[in-house]
Protein backbone atom coordinates (compact mmCIF):
# COMPACT_ATOMS: atom_id res chain seq x y z
CA UNK A 1 0.00 0.00 0.00
CA UNK A 2 1.17 3.20 -0.42
CA UNK A 3 0.46 5.09 2.42
CA UNK A 4 1.69 2.47 4.64
CA UNK A 5 4.93 3.29 2.77
CA UNK A 6 4.82 6.80 2.73
CA UNK A 7 3.71 6.30 6.80
CA UNK A 8 6.91 4.39 7.06
CA UNK A 9 9.15 7.02 5.37
CA UNK A 10 7.97 9.95 7.30
CA UNK A 11 8.78 7.53 10.55
CA UNK A 12 12.26 6.70 9.49
CA UNK A 13 12.93 10.71 8.57
CA UNK A 14 11.13 11.85 11.75
CA UNK A 15 12.91 9.38 13.70
CA UNK A 16 16.56 9.76 12.14
CA UNK A 17 17.06 13.17 10.94
CA UNK A 18 15.38 16.28 12.06
CA UNK A 19 13.93 17.11 8.61
CA UNK A 20 10.53 16.91 9.23
CA UNK A 21 10.61 19.23 12.54
CA UNK A 22 9.29 22.18 9.90
CA UNK A 23 6.61 20.01 8.26
CA UNK A 24 5.63 18.85 11.99
CA UNK A 25 5.52 22.72 13.07
CA UNK A 26 3.42 23.96 10.00
CA UNK A 27 0.95 20.78 10.86
CA UNK A 28 0.75 21.36 14.31
CA UNK A 29 -1.04 24.44 13.34
CA UNK A 30 -3.68 22.22 12.48
CA UNK A 31 -3.90 20.30 15.85
CA UNK A 32 -3.90 23.58 17.68
CA UNK A 33 -8.00 24.32 17.21
CA UNK A 34 -8.46 21.03 18.87
CA UNK A 35 -5.87 21.84 22.15
CA UNK A 36 -7.87 24.83 22.56
CA UNK A 37 -11.18 23.13 22.37
CA UNK A 38 -9.88 20.87 24.97
CA UNK A 39 -8.20 23.89 27.08
CA UNK A 40 -11.46 25.83 27.03
CA UNK A 41 -13.84 24.33 29.92
CA UNK A 42 -10.56 24.43 32.22
CA UNK A 43 -9.99 28.16 31.42
CA UNK A 44 -13.82 28.97 31.31
CA UNK A 45 -13.91 27.43 35.22
CA UNK A 46 -11.44 28.69 36.36
CA UNK A 47 -12.32 32.37 35.01
CA UNK A 48 -15.49 32.03 36.92
CA UNK A 49 -13.50 30.80 40.23
CA UNK A 50 -11.91 33.65 40.19
CA UNK A 51 -14.73 36.28 38.85
CA UNK A 52 -17.32 34.94 41.44
CA UNK A 53 -14.33 34.76 44.28
CA UNK A 54 -15.35 36.94 47.73
CA UNK A 55 -13.69 39.62 48.69
CA UNK A 56 -12.87 37.90 51.75
CA UNK A 57 -11.51 35.28 49.99
CA UNK A 58 -9.37 38.24 47.89
CA UNK A 59 -8.17 39.41 50.95
CA UNK A 60 -6.62 36.29 52.25
CA UNK A 61 -5.45 35.86 49.55
CA UNK A 62 -3.73 39.13 49.19
CA UNK A 63 -2.07 39.24 52.60
CA UNK A 64 -0.88 35.82 52.45
CA UNK A 65 1.13 36.91 48.68
CA UNK A 66 1.99 40.09 50.46
CA UNK A 67 3.82 38.58 53.25
CA UNK A 68 5.23 35.87 51.06
CA UNK A 69 6.92 38.71 48.77
CA UNK A 70 7.70 40.60 51.53
CA UNK A 71 9.96 37.13 53.03
CA UNK A 72 11.22 36.51 49.40
CA UNK A 73 12.02 39.89 48.53
CA UNK A 74 14.70 39.91 52.03
CA UNK A 75 16.02 36.62 50.59
CA UNK A 76 16.44 38.31 47.49
CA UNK A 77 18.47 40.97 48.93
CA UNK A 78 20.98 38.79 50.30
CA UNK A 79 21.10 36.90 47.13
CA UNK A 80 21.67 40.04 45.36
CA UNK A 81 24.83 41.12 47.91
CA UNK A 82 26.09 37.57 47.57
CA UNK A 83 25.81 37.45 44.05
CA UNK A 84 27.78 40.46 43.85
CA UNK A 85 30.23 38.75 46.18
CA UNK A 86 30.30 35.54 44.09
CA UNK A 87 31.02 37.31 40.81
CA UNK A 88 33.67 39.28 42.26
CA UNK A 89 35.07 35.82 43.71
CA UNK A 90 35.24 34.75 40.13
CA UNK A 91 36.92 37.18 38.65
CA UNK A 92 39.79 37.05 41.11
CA UNK A 93 39.51 33.68 40.07
CA UNK A 94 39.72 34.79 36.15
CA UNK A 95 36.10 32.58 35.61
CA UNK A 96 33.50 33.73 33.80
CA UNK A 97 29.82 33.57 35.91
CA UNK A 98 26.43 34.14 33.89
CA UNK A 99 23.97 35.10 36.58
CA UNK A 100 20.53 35.64 34.91
CA UNK A 101 18.70 33.72 32.51
CA UNK A 102 15.82 35.05 30.77
CA UNK A 103 12.81 33.11 31.66
CA UNK A 104 9.46 33.14 30.61
CA UNK A 105 6.17 32.07 32.51
CA UNK A 106 3.99 29.33 30.52
CA UNK A 107 1.45 27.30 31.56
CA UNK A 108 0.68 23.49 30.73
CA UNK A 109 -2.06 22.76 28.15
CA UNK A 110 -4.71 20.58 29.81
CA UNK A 111 -4.09 17.58 27.19
CA UNK A 112 -3.63 14.24 28.28
CA UNK A 113 -0.86 12.00 25.51
CA UNK A 114 0.08 9.19 25.88
CA UNK A 115 0.08 7.83 29.39
CA UNK A 116 3.25 5.65 28.19
CA UNK A 117 5.31 8.90 27.51
CA UNK A 118 5.94 11.84 29.65
CA UNK A 119 5.38 14.46 27.47
CA UNK A 120 3.36 18.00 28.18
CA UNK A 121 2.18 20.15 25.84
CA UNK A 122 2.86 24.41 26.45
CA UNK A 123 0.89 27.10 25.44
CA UNK A 124 3.78 28.83 23.68
CA UNK A 125 5.73 28.49 20.76
CA UNK A 126 7.92 29.34 18.25
CA UNK A 127 5.67 33.17 18.37
CA UNK A 128 7.36 33.18 21.88
CA UNK A 129 11.25 32.37 20.31
CA UNK A 130 11.21 28.95 22.31
CA UNK A 131 13.20 26.43 20.59
CA UNK A 132 14.13 22.65 20.70
CA UNK A 133 16.03 21.41 23.50
CA UNK A 134 15.18 24.39 25.54
CA UNK A 135 15.23 23.55 29.66
CA UNK A 136 11.48 24.25 31.34
CA UNK A 137 11.53 24.44 34.83
CA UNK A 138 8.61 24.71 37.96
CA UNK A 139 8.90 26.60 41.24
CA UNK A 140 10.95 23.57 42.89
CA UNK A 141 13.31 22.17 39.87
CA UNK A 142 14.07 21.04 36.55
CA UNK A 143 11.16 19.34 34.39
CA UNK A 144 12.34 18.92 31.44
CA UNK A 145 13.45 20.16 27.90
CA UNK A 146 11.13 21.24 24.57
CA UNK A 147 11.22 18.81 22.00
CA UNK A 148 8.78 19.91 19.29
CA UNK A 149 7.70 23.53 18.59
CA UNK A 150 4.94 24.86 16.45
CA UNK A 151 3.65 28.38 15.61
CA UNK A 152 2.02 28.49 19.27
CA UNK A 153 2.15 25.52 21.15
CA UNK A 154 5.43 23.38 21.87
CA UNK A 155 5.60 19.95 23.22
CA UNK A 156 8.37 18.82 25.96
CA UNK A 157 9.73 15.97 27.38
CA UNK A 158 9.93 15.10 31.04
CA UNK A 159 13.29 14.51 32.94
CA UNK A 160 11.31 10.83 34.16
CA UNK A 161 10.70 10.19 30.26
CA UNK A 162 12.86 6.74 29.49
CA UNK A 163 14.17 8.78 26.49
CA UNK A 164 15.73 11.33 28.81
CA UNK A 165 18.69 11.78 30.01
CA UNK A 166 20.11 14.31 31.89
CA UNK A 167 23.31 16.11 33.41
CA UNK A 168 23.68 16.40 37.02
CA UNK A 169 26.01 16.51 40.06
CA UNK A 170 25.54 16.01 43.78
CA UNK A 171 25.44 19.39 45.42
CA UNK A 172 26.81 18.15 48.31
CA UNK A 173 30.40 16.91 47.27
CA UNK A 174 30.02 17.68 43.00
CA UNK A 175 29.97 14.16 41.94
CA UNK A 176 29.11 14.63 38.27
CA UNK A 177 26.96 12.02 36.89
CA UNK A 178 23.79 11.41 34.31
CA UNK A 179 20.32 11.06 35.57
CA UNK A 180 18.06 8.91 33.65
CA UNK A 181 14.39 8.96 33.20
CA UNK A 182 13.03 5.46 34.64
CA UNK A 183 9.70 5.75 32.90
CA UNK A 184 8.00 6.07 36.57
CA UNK A 185 6.34 9.57 37.31
CA UNK A 186 8.16 9.92 40.56
CA UNK A 187 11.19 8.48 40.05
CA UNK A 188 14.76 8.97 37.92
CA UNK A 189 17.94 6.83 37.89
CA UNK A 190 21.48 7.00 38.57
CA UNK A 191 23.01 3.94 36.79
CA UNK A 192 26.65 5.50 36.30
CA UNK A 193 27.63 5.89 40.10
CA UNK A 194 30.73 3.89 41.21
CA UNK A 195 30.06 1.75 44.12
CA UNK A 196 32.97 3.46 46.21
CA UNK A 197 31.55 6.97 45.51
CA UNK A 198 30.18 9.17 48.23
CA UNK A 199 26.69 9.34 48.05
CA UNK A 200 23.76 8.81 50.30
CA UNK A 201 20.27 8.91 50.73
CA UNK A 202 18.96 13.23 51.17
CA UNK A 203 21.72 14.14 48.87
CA UNK A 204 20.29 17.02 46.15
CA UNK A 205 21.27 16.58 42.77
CA UNK A 206 21.44 19.94 40.95
CA UNK A 207 22.32 20.30 37.05
CA UNK A 208 25.88 20.44 36.01
CA UNK A 209 25.58 22.44 33.34
CA UNK A 210 27.71 20.10 31.23
CA UNK A 211 25.87 19.41 28.10
CA UNK A 212 25.37 22.90 27.17
CA UNK A 213 21.34 22.43 27.43
CA UNK A 214 20.57 23.32 31.12
CA UNK A 215 21.88 26.06 32.99
CA UNK A 216 24.05 24.71 35.84
CA UNK A 217 22.98 24.86 39.48
CA UNK A 218 19.23 24.29 39.11
CA UNK A 219 17.86 21.48 41.77
CA UNK A 220 17.03 17.68 39.86
CA UNK A 221 16.41 15.43 42.03
CA UNK A 222 16.95 14.53 45.76
CA UNK A 223 18.51 10.97 46.09
CA UNK A 224 16.04 8.31 47.73
CA UNK A 225 17.91 4.82 47.76
CA UNK A 226 21.24 3.67 47.07
CA UNK A 227 22.25 0.23 47.05
CA UNK A 228 25.71 -1.68 46.64
CA UNK A 229 25.68 -4.43 45.25
CA UNK A 230 29.23 -6.47 45.18
CA UNK A 231 28.79 -8.04 41.89
CA UNK A 232 28.35 -4.98 40.08
CA UNK A 233 30.39 -2.36 38.97
CA UNK A 234 27.76 0.67 39.72
CA UNK A 235 25.48 1.29 42.73
CA UNK A 236 21.82 1.12 42.10
CA UNK A 237 20.78 4.91 43.08
CA UNK A 238 17.46 5.96 42.63
CA UNK A 239 16.23 9.53 42.86
CA UNK A 240 12.95 11.71 43.30
CA UNK A 241 12.38 14.62 41.13
CA UNK A 242 12.45 17.98 42.96
CA UNK A 243 9.75 19.19 40.62
CA UNK A 244 6.27 18.69 41.01
CA UNK A 245 6.04 17.14 37.50
CA UNK A 246 2.55 15.59 37.89
CA UNK A 247 0.96 18.72 39.34
CA UNK A 248 2.40 21.94 38.29
CA UNK A 249 0.43 24.02 35.99
CA UNK A 250 3.01 26.95 35.82
CA UNK A 251 6.42 26.29 34.18
CA UNK A 252 9.32 28.66 33.49
CA UNK A 253 11.38 28.66 30.18
CA UNK A 254 14.97 29.52 30.21
CA UNK A 255 17.28 30.75 27.70
CA UNK A 256 20.39 29.98 29.40
CA UNK A 257 22.67 31.65 26.57
CA UNK A 258 20.37 34.70 27.06
CA UNK A 259 21.56 37.84 29.88
CA UNK A 260 19.91 40.15 27.70
CA UNK A 261 17.33 42.16 29.52
CA UNK A 262 13.91 42.19 30.07
CA UNK A 263 11.57 41.21 27.88
CA UNK A 264 7.65 41.84 27.61
CA UNK A 265 5.73 39.02 29.77
CA UNK A 266 9.45 37.38 31.22
CA UNK A 267 9.71 37.89 34.59
CA UNK A 268 12.18 36.67 37.10
CA UNK A 269 14.91 38.73 35.39
CA UNK A 270 17.87 39.17 37.92
CA UNK A 271 19.98 41.93 36.43
CA UNK A 272 23.12 41.82 37.28
CA UNK A 273 26.22 42.82 35.30
CA UNK A 274 27.94 40.13 33.49
CA UNK A 275 31.30 39.85 32.18
CA UNK A 276 31.61 39.65 28.39
CA UNK A 277 33.05 36.82 27.40
CA UNK A 278 29.99 34.49 27.72
CA UNK A 279 29.67 32.03 24.73
CA UNK A 280 28.74 29.10 25.93
CA UNK A 281 31.54 26.27 25.63
CA UNK A 282 30.60 23.22 25.74
CA UNK A 283 30.29 21.47 21.64
CA UNK A 284 26.93 20.99 20.58
CA UNK A 285 27.83 17.43 19.93
CA UNK A 286 27.93 17.20 23.95
CA UNK A 287 24.64 18.74 24.08
CA UNK A 288 23.44 16.59 21.64
CA UNK A 289 24.82 13.08 23.04
CA UNK A 290 23.12 13.99 26.69
CA UNK A 291 19.95 14.87 25.08
CA UNK A 292 18.47 11.21 24.42
CA UNK A 293 19.94 8.01 25.79
CA UNK A 294 19.35 5.56 22.68
CA UNK B 1 -15.51 16.09 -0.69
CA UNK B 2 -19.61 16.61 -1.10
CA UNK B 3 -20.49 15.07 -4.23
CA UNK B 4 -23.91 15.13 -5.81
CA UNK B 5 -25.30 11.47 -3.88
CA UNK B 6 -23.27 11.96 -0.97
CA UNK B 7 -24.42 14.46 1.23
CA UNK B 8 -23.89 14.83 5.31
CA UNK B 9 -19.64 14.98 4.59
CA UNK B 10 -20.10 17.63 7.91
CA UNK B 11 -21.07 15.13 10.18
CA UNK B 12 -18.37 12.63 9.30
CA UNK B 13 -15.78 15.38 10.47
CA UNK B 14 -17.60 16.42 13.37
CA UNK B 15 -17.47 13.24 14.51
CA UNK B 16 -13.56 12.39 13.88
CA UNK B 17 -13.27 15.95 15.92
CA UNK B 18 -15.16 14.75 18.50
CA UNK B 19 -13.06 11.71 18.64
CA UNK B 20 -9.94 13.04 18.20
CA UNK B 21 -10.97 15.40 21.07
CA UNK B 22 -11.94 12.89 23.22
CA UNK B 23 -8.50 11.32 22.53
CA UNK B 24 -6.47 13.72 24.38
CA UNK B 25 -8.81 14.99 26.75
CA UNK B 26 -7.77 15.08 30.32
CA UNK B 27 -9.03 12.38 32.74
CA UNK B 28 -8.42 11.28 35.53
CA UNK B 29 -5.28 9.08 36.20
CA UNK B 30 -7.08 5.55 36.79
CA UNK B 31 -8.81 6.30 33.81
CA UNK B 32 -6.06 6.94 31.73
CA UNK B 33 -4.94 4.03 30.94
CA UNK B 34 -8.33 2.75 30.04
CA UNK B 35 -9.10 5.38 27.11
CA UNK B 36 -10.53 3.51 24.06
CA UNK B 37 -9.08 4.30 21.35
CA UNK B 38 -11.71 6.69 20.03
CA UNK B 39 -10.31 7.76 16.86
CA UNK B 40 -9.89 3.73 15.91
CA UNK B 41 -13.58 3.14 16.64
CA UNK B 42 -14.86 6.08 14.92
CA UNK B 43 -13.30 5.33 11.61
CA UNK B 44 -13.98 1.47 11.88
CA UNK B 45 -17.68 2.42 12.31
CA UNK B 46 -17.83 4.78 9.40
CA UNK B 47 -15.32 2.06 6.99
CA UNK B 48 -18.31 -0.36 7.89
CA UNK B 49 -21.31 2.07 7.28
CA UNK B 50 -19.64 3.94 4.32
CA UNK B 51 -17.28 2.25 2.79
CA UNK B 52 -17.04 4.42 -0.28
CA UNK B 53 -16.87 7.10 1.06
CA UNK B 54 -15.04 6.48 4.26
CA UNK B 55 -11.45 4.67 3.91
CA UNK B 56 -7.55 4.32 4.19
CA UNK B 57 -6.81 7.42 3.27
CA UNK B 58 -9.33 9.16 5.62
CA UNK B 59 -7.53 6.78 7.75
CA UNK B 60 -4.16 7.65 7.00
CA UNK B 61 -4.97 11.33 7.41
CA UNK B 62 -6.62 10.63 10.87
CA UNK B 63 -3.95 9.07 11.92
CA UNK B 64 -1.34 11.66 11.10
CA UNK B 65 -4.05 13.89 13.17
CA UNK B 66 -3.10 11.49 16.21
CA UNK B 67 0.27 12.07 15.61
CA UNK B 68 0.83 15.75 15.75
CA UNK B 69 -1.83 15.64 19.02
CA UNK B 70 -0.13 12.91 20.79
CA UNK B 71 3.43 13.76 19.92
CA UNK B 72 4.02 10.84 18.39
CA UNK B 73 6.25 9.47 15.83
CA UNK B 74 5.24 10.78 13.06
CA UNK B 75 3.05 8.18 10.80
CA UNK B 76 2.84 6.07 13.63
CA UNK B 77 -0.89 5.78 14.22
CA UNK B 78 -1.03 6.98 10.36
CA UNK B 79 0.04 3.29 9.40
CA UNK B 80 -1.83 1.81 11.85
CA UNK B 81 -4.77 3.23 11.38
CA UNK B 82 -4.09 2.86 7.30
CA UNK B 83 -3.82 -0.77 7.94
CA UNK B 84 -7.08 -0.73 10.13
CA UNK B 85 -8.84 1.23 7.98
CA UNK B 86 -7.97 -1.15 4.66
CA UNK B 87 -9.26 -4.31 6.81
CA UNK B 88 -12.33 -2.98 7.89
CA UNK B 89 -12.97 -2.34 4.00
CA UNK B 90 -12.42 -5.98 3.01
CA UNK B 91 -14.86 -7.19 6.06
CA UNK B 92 -17.59 -4.83 5.85
CA UNK B 93 -19.92 -6.90 4.19
CA UNK B 94 -19.64 -9.47 5.98
CA UNK B 95 -19.25 -7.50 9.53
CA UNK B 96 -21.88 -5.51 8.65
CA UNK B 97 -24.73 -8.86 9.66
CA UNK B 98 -22.83 -10.14 12.21
CA UNK B 99 -25.32 -8.91 15.94
CA UNK B 100 -23.52 -6.17 17.68
CA UNK B 101 -21.47 -8.51 19.91
CA UNK B 102 -20.09 -10.22 17.15
CA UNK B 103 -19.09 -6.91 15.71
CA UNK B 104 -17.40 -5.95 19.00
CA UNK B 105 -15.48 -9.03 18.80
CA UNK B 106 -14.08 -8.08 15.27
CA UNK B 107 -13.57 -4.64 16.28
CA UNK B 108 -11.14 -5.95 19.50
CA UNK B 109 -9.09 -7.57 16.63
CA UNK B 110 -8.83 -4.72 14.96
CA UNK B 111 -8.04 -2.07 17.73
CA UNK B 112 -5.35 -4.61 18.85
CA UNK B 113 -4.14 -4.87 15.48
CA UNK B 114 -3.78 -0.93 16.09
CA UNK B 115 -1.91 -1.01 19.67
CA UNK B 116 0.43 -4.17 18.32
CA UNK B 117 1.40 -1.73 15.14
CA UNK B 118 2.32 1.13 17.54
CA UNK B 119 3.57 -0.78 19.94
CA UNK B 120 6.14 -2.62 17.17
CA UNK B 121 6.93 1.07 15.71
CA UNK B 122 7.88 2.48 19.40
CA UNK B 123 9.59 -1.12 20.39
CA UNK B 124 11.75 -0.26 17.26
CA UNK B 125 12.60 3.28 18.12
CA UNK B 126 13.73 1.71 21.47
CA UNK B 127 11.19 2.37 23.49
CA UNK B 128 10.86 -0.01 26.60
CA UNK B 129 7.83 -2.55 26.60
CA UNK B 130 4.69 -1.34 28.56
CA UNK B 131 2.89 -3.08 31.17
CA UNK B 132 0.31 -6.25 30.65
CA UNK B 133 -2.27 -3.50 30.83
CA UNK B 134 -1.23 -1.62 27.94
CA UNK B 135 -3.71 -3.69 26.26
CA UNK B 136 -6.65 -2.49 28.23
CA UNK B 137 -7.77 -0.13 25.33
CA UNK B 138 -8.91 -2.30 23.11
CA UNK B 139 -11.03 -4.25 25.35
CA UNK B 140 -12.43 -0.89 27.12
CA UNK B 141 -12.96 -0.01 23.04
CA UNK B 142 -14.72 -3.72 22.97
CA UNK B 143 -16.99 -2.83 25.57
CA UNK B 144 -18.07 0.48 24.31
CA UNK B 145 -18.16 -0.71 20.52
CA UNK B 146 -22.24 -1.54 21.00
CA UNK B 147 -22.99 2.06 22.26
CA UNK B 148 -20.94 3.71 19.48
CA UNK B 149 -22.05 1.76 16.85
CA UNK B 150 -26.06 2.65 18.32
CA UNK B 151 -25.59 6.39 19.11
CA UNK B 152 -23.68 6.78 15.24
CA UNK B 153 -25.98 4.97 13.42
CA UNK B 154 -28.65 7.52 14.51
CA UNK B 155 -26.84 10.09 13.85
CA UNK B 156 -25.78 8.74 10.66
CA UNK B 157 -29.99 8.59 10.37
CA UNK B 158 -31.09 11.44 11.44
CA UNK B 159 -28.94 13.51 9.38
CA UNK B 160 -29.46 10.66 6.31
CA UNK B 161 -25.39 10.82 5.49
CA UNK B 162 -25.17 8.42 3.01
Amino acid sequence: MLLVTLSIALMMMDHRQNHIESLRAGLSVLVYPLQLAIEMPRAVSEWFRESLATRRELQENNASLRTQLLMLKAQGQKLQSLETENIRLRELLDSSFKIGERVLVAELMSVNLDPYKHQVVINKGELDKIYPGQPILDADGVMGQVVHVGPYTSTAILITDTAHALPVQVNRNGIRTIALGSGAINRLELPYIPNNADIQPGDLLVTSGLGGRFPPGYPVAVVQGVQHDPGRPFAAVVATPSAKLNRSREILLVWPDDTSTLETGSTGQTGAPSPPEEQPVVPEEAAAATEENP
Amino acid sequence: MILGRHHGGGVIVVTFVIALLLTVAPLPEWARYLRPDWVGLVLIYWCLALPDRVGVGTGWSVGLLVDLLTGSLLGQHAMALTIVAYLTLKLHLRVRLFPVWQQALTVLVLLILHQLLSLWVSRFIGRPGPPMYYWAPSLAGMLIWPFIYIALRSLRRSFRVS
